[in-house]
């Protein structure tokens, strides 16, 4: 069932690859979150990670940015690896995360989010250059600028993450369920901010529930079911076999 | 409906009286305050001076519970033995190592250095622990660090209790501050006060400079609210947590010195009664609020030195008493503290 780049060359990937995940187990305690998932991605690529509830792929995430170690397999960055790396050394390679559920810090403004965001970017002009192009992306913000982070609406709050994450200046943006909690017209905004800024340059890896949408903007998408990987394909065309819309995707 | 209405209307009521009641507690605190400096100005204002001097102390001993609760939510029942161990170590190095007996000025440079040494070792110290004990403890429940500490208490005294740290009773060390004070009228300004508060004061400024204005303080806050966002961000959690343990134990350290040349005997078990007023003062500013430990320390100091020495006080059989039954009176009017959140924000 699982199309696979090799044997199927109107699959096949051009962009070199950036992340390379082999064989990846994930436990907490004795429950198997994630297991013997491979997948990569390639440099300029949204990639998404699509699949129901406790697929998996949040933990996957989590293992990519350092905060939980897994028990097998590697994860290999631009030819280091970094697997069981401390999550602060990961954000030094160029990976930035923002992470379900929003996690920003409530009693900062969205100010100090943003400059927290680039707690380890040393170039002040840069910093300010990324500033302007996140509240730019999110003019929302720039109106909020001096309220509490914790005090915004759920929407603003994940614009805030997202624009956190960006602020680090990622080489690899992890974007776990951006459109999560946001009116149906900001869902589009986000998924066609999320194109602006691999436009822009940085790679994107997006765990997605709203699969159909995630498709549609994705390169290269991976479907996970509990713990494992089910499927793997180009994203247009997983997304047009209807099969496999009804099977795995809610379609 | 009728019923929610009220229920609703009965726990407005209840507000209202329990918001009068405080209100007229607070009213007859300040009156008996008042009552004592019009009955004796001079020997008020002489135990006002006091009562800030104590005050001080307890607040930098406030502050090292108040920034370790702020970080990782320990209450960290070791620190006022870290305090101990402080005021032991002073002695030691002010007049067993430098030999420093007398007020000359040599020795106030020595004492100054002895502070920085003091400070550094006591951080240290508070660094080890966390590295050796907490740090492994963070994912388990809270239980499990709470009674680690206790176990750290009970290190700490039995260490104080070496013959060549305090031995199992007081012991006493010559003092580099002189007795006695720049006298006004019949107000004492005692030089030992002096002293705690010239000391306390730049402390407090520096503290408050190094969370709120660095790198290393926003990194602190950070931590303090989402660890794992914080590490998200690029933060070293594990340095930025042990950094706060050496800034809460170095405050502890100074503060031991402090006490030393002010009371000028100190013993092992001295950490345990200043460790709870202390945290008494952290609760009652709002624990994990810095500001909060200073202004709860102050007003422990203040309350505590009219009740001891006022001339409407209960003197020093009710000290105790005195200071707790504030304690409990603002947990039920006010369990925030002064300067608490009053609502616990967690995701
Ligand atoms: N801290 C934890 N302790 C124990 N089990 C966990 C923990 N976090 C996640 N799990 C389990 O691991 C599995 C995968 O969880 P994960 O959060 O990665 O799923 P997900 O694909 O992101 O799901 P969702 O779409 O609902 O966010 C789930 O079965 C979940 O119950
Ligand atoms: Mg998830």
């Amino acid at each position: 069932m699982s199309a696979q780049t090799a044997d199927q060359p109107w699959l096949a990937r051009t962009g070199e690859p950036m992340l390379e995940i082999a064989n990846l187990s994930v436990f907490y305690g004795n429950i198997a979150a994630v297991q013997d998932l491979s997948l990569d991605v390639r440099k300029g690529e949204i990639v998404t990670v699509v699949g129901s509830n406790g697929a998996g792929k949040s933990t996957t995430l989590r293992t990519i940015s350092g905060l939980i170690k897994p028990r097998k397999g590697t994860i290999t960055f631009q030819g280091d690896q970094i697997q069981g790396k401390k999550g602060n050394e990961v954000v030094r390679r160029g990976i930035c995360h923002s992470p379900e559920g929003r996690r920003i810090f409530p009693r900062m403004t969205v100010d100090e989010n943003l400059d927290l965001g680039a707690f380890l970017q040393n170039d002040k002009a840069a910093v300010a250059a990324e500033r302007d192009r996140v509240l730019e992306l999110f003019p929302r913000l720039a109106e909020r600028i001096n309220q509490k982070a914790g005090t915004m609406s759920g929407g603003e709050q994940q614009m805030l993450a997202v624009g956190r994450a960006m602020m680090g200046n990622p080489t690899l943006l992890l974007l776990d369920e951006p459109s999560m909690g946001l009116a149906p017209i900001l869902v589009d905004l986000i998924f066609d901010t999320i194109e602006k800024i691999r436009d822009q340059g940085t790679t994107i890896l997006l765990v997605e529930q709203n699969a159909l949408a995630a498709l549609r903007i994705a390169d290269y998408a991976y479907v996970m079911e509990s713990g494992h990987l089910k499927l793997e394909g180009d994203a247009k065309q997983l997304s047009r076999d209807d099969a496999i819309v009804r099977a795995y995707l809610g379609g | 409906m009728a019923e929610a209405a009220e229920s609703r209307s009965s726990r407005a009521v209840k507000d209202l009286i329990l918001r009068y009641l405080g209100s007229s507690l607070l009213v007859l605190a300040i009156i008996w305050l008042l009552a004592n400096f019009v009955a004796d100005p001079g020997r008020s204002f002489t135990v006002l001076f006091q009562g800030l001097g104590n005050g001080a102390l307890y607040a930098l001993i406030a502050l090292g519970y108040t920034l370790v609760y702020g970080i990782i939510e320990l209450i960290n029942f070791a620190h006022g033995d870290l305090f101990m161990l402080g005021s032991v170590f002073s002695g030691i190095i002010v007049v067993n190592i430098f030999g420093a007996t007398t007020n000359t000025p040599r020795n106030w440079g020595i004492l100054l250095v002895s502070i920085v040494l003091v400070m550094v070792m006591c951080g240290f110290i508070n660094l080890l622990v966390e590295r050796l004990a907490y740090r492994r403890l963070r994912r388990a429940p809270k239980l499990a660090s709470l009674i680690t500490a206790v176990g750290v208490s009970f290190i700490f005294q039995w260490w104080g209790q070496q013959s060549w740290m305090t031995g199992s009773t007081p012991k006493q060390w010559p003092q580099v501050v002189p007795n006695g004070g720049i006298t006004i009228g019949s107000v004492t300004l005692a030089w030992t006060v002096m002293l705690v508060i010239a000391v306390t004061i730049p402390l407090l400024v520096l503290l408050q400079w190094i969370v709120t204005r660095t790198r290393q303080g926003r990194a602190m806050r950070a931590t303090a609210q989402d660890q794992d966002a914080a590490m998200l961000m690029g933060i070293d959690v594990d340095r930025t947590i042990a950094f706060t343990f050496a800034l809460g134990g170095a405050m502890a350290g100074a503060a031991g010195m402090l006490y030393l040349e002010t009371i000028g005997t100190t013993f092992y078990g001295v950490g345990f009664q200043l460790g709870l007023i202390a945290f008494t003062a952290a609760v009652l500013g709002g624990i994990g609020n810095l500001p909060g430990a200073v202004i709860g320390g102050v007003l422990i100091g203040v309350a505590q030195a009219f009740n001891d020495g006022g001339p409407y006080g209960l003197h020093q059989q009710w000290s105790q008493t005195f200071i707790f039954a504030i304690l409990i009176l603002l947990m039920v009017f006010k369990p925030e503290g002064i300067l608490g959140n009053p609502t616990v924000e967690k995701v």
